[in-house]
């Protein structure tokens, strides 16, 4: 029984000194990003891996998302006559909740588990040690600009998930189902508010940071095997997106 | 220059360092020797503050490092450059990329200025017109040249060496050796290198130590270790082949 209690307690020890070193990891990101020398090139090119490289897979899952919403919509809605009212619920569905979360999703498999095995290799073949040597942080010069791409990045995939949602909605609810189209277009403008917009773009500055916080802490602290680096990027890939479901709950019940 | 007082150092329960003294002579070449898993690269590692040890004192000039971190560790670092084991080449840039990574990044150098410096220190090392190649398309060779390259060309005062050669051939070993031997000579850096190439490196280094069980058991000329009468070290540095005197391998 002691052992048990032991165990445990270890366990609990390990998580919770975890927990503090990621934070920790982050808030000394933050710190170095509003240190001089500012490299704007660095943000750039993150930028362009994690926002336009994910563009393709972000609009190929908004398409089907927004059909499949606007079929599901359809049907349900059929049975109390409000087809009408299925653009207003494609939206609504896309922009508070859909948008935000599923863009995270997919920025995680496919720039975040990039963005730990390029860190953890680093970290492996010692050019983060190099780094240091030279002086130069890497927390500034490698995580910082990946977090503001983050934070620029994943709000602005999110508004193309949602246009290109509530396009795929509309293909498959005007053009297929027959619902009329100044219905749909009607019911989004009478229903979508500025809150929800809001909601929307909070959600995903935060999820822009989870992602690139949880993906380049694994990254940078993996082990020095190429085992303990297969572990760290599948970790993060299911600590980023468990994070992003937990703290989305957490930020819809405070927004509502 | 670099001095190391009492440095205690474990990992998990296991100690790697117990109570190394040390003092590493400016403007020499020392050459850090010992059993594999012995803790040489983990020394070489508390000099830059790489590591932090669990006790005593790490010494760089009139600073003492061991307690530092973030901007003041950055000021002292500015002082060295270390050619890692792998040479801990930046994989997505090119050779000139890498060299000129610390002017650019450092220095704040642009332009032509940058340009002619790697060019120099490529040209240094061997590897004039290589500039445009990528580390995956370099040998082992090349590659520690290029990270030797992307040491000097910084001009520090210290430089550190983590096992240069290993992984290379007999003949490209001597040939790091003697590139570090002459650049050395040349621009007249502190040298510190972890090497497990005996005989070699007692034609090439100034100074030898040699870490046993945690320790410094002796630091010492190459000559002088040559009339150690301590069986265990005598062993040691028997197995590579005869103990050769300073200057037989590198004229």
């Amino acid at each position: 029984m002691t052992n048990v209690i032991e165990q445990l307690g270890a366990w609990a020890i390990i998580r919770v000194r975890e927990m503090g070193r990621m934070l920790l990891f982050l808030l000394s990101a933050f710190a170095w990003l509003v240190r001089p020398p500012f490299r704007f090139y660095q943000i750039i090119k993150q930028l362009h891996f994690i926002g336009y490289k994910s563009t393709f897979v972000v609009v190929l899952t908004a398409g089907f998302t927004g059909m499949v919403l606007a079929l599901q919509g359809y049907y349900s809605l059929r049975k109390f006559g409000s087809e009408g009212l299925l653009g207003s619920a494609v939206a609504l569905s896309m922009i508070r909740e859909l948008g935000p979360v599923l863009a995270a999703l997919m920025v995680t498999a496919r720039a975040g588990s990039a963005m730990t095995a390029e860190i953890g290799i680093m970290r492996i073949t010692e050019q983060i040690d190099a780094l240091d040597t030279m002086a130069i942080n890497p927390l500034q010069y490698l995580i910082a600009p990946k977090l503001v791409a983050g934070v620029i990045g994943v709000p602005l995939l999110v508004a193309i998930f949602d246009v290109v949602g509530i396009y795929g909605g509309y293909l498959v609810g005007v053009d297929l189902l027959g619902v009329s189209e100044g219905a749909y277009w009607n019911s989004i403008q009478s229903a979508v508010e500025w809150k929800d917009v809001y909601g929307g773009i909070l959600k995903s500055i935060s999820f822009g940071v989870i992602v690139s916080w949880v993906c380049s802490y694994k990254g940078f602290y993996t082990r020095h095997s190429a085992e303990g680096l297969g572990r760290a990027t599948t970790e993060a890939v299911v600590l980023s997106s468990v994070l992003i479901l937990v703290w989305d709950y957490f930020l819809t019940s405070v927004l509502l | 220059m670099i001095r190391l007082i009492g440095v205690e150092k474990k990992f998990g329960d296991q100690p790697v360092l117990q109570g190394i003294d040390l003092s590493i002579p400016v403007g020499k070449l020392t050459t850090i020797i010992g059993g594999s898993g012995s803790g040489k690269s983990v020394l070489l590692k508390h000099m830059i503050g790489l590591l932090q040890p669990d006790r005593g004192e790490v010494w760089v000039g009139d600073v003492e490092i061991s307690r530092l971190s973030g901007m003041r560790l950055n000021d002292v670092r500015k002082r060295f450059a270390m050619l890692f084991q792998g040479a801990a080449l930046f994989d997505s840039l090119s050779v000139f990329e890498n060299v000129a990574f610390p002017l650019r990044e450092k220095l704040r150098m642009k332009g032509p200025a940058v340009t002619r410096r790697v060019e120099e220190k490529l040209e240094e090392v061997g590897l004039a017109g290589m500039g445009h190649k990528f580390p995956a398309e370099l040998s082992g060779g090349m590659r520690k040249r290029a990270g030797l390259a992307r040491a000097l060309v910084m001009e520090p005062e210290i430089i550190l060496f983590d096992e240069p050669t290993t992984g290379l051939d007999p003949l490209l070993a001597k040939s790091i050796h003697d590139l570090i031997v002459t650049m050395q000579r040349r621009f007249g850096f502190t040298g510190v290198m972890v090497s497990h190439e005996i005989p070699e490196i007692f034609a090439i280094s100034d100074w030898v130590a040699m870490l046993q069980n945690g320790k410094i058991v002796l630091m010492a000329t190459a000559a002088e270790f040559q009339r150690t009468t301590d069986p265990e070290i005598h062993e040691f540095i028997s197995v590579g082949g005869t103990v050769a005197l300073p200057g037989s391998l590198v004229g």
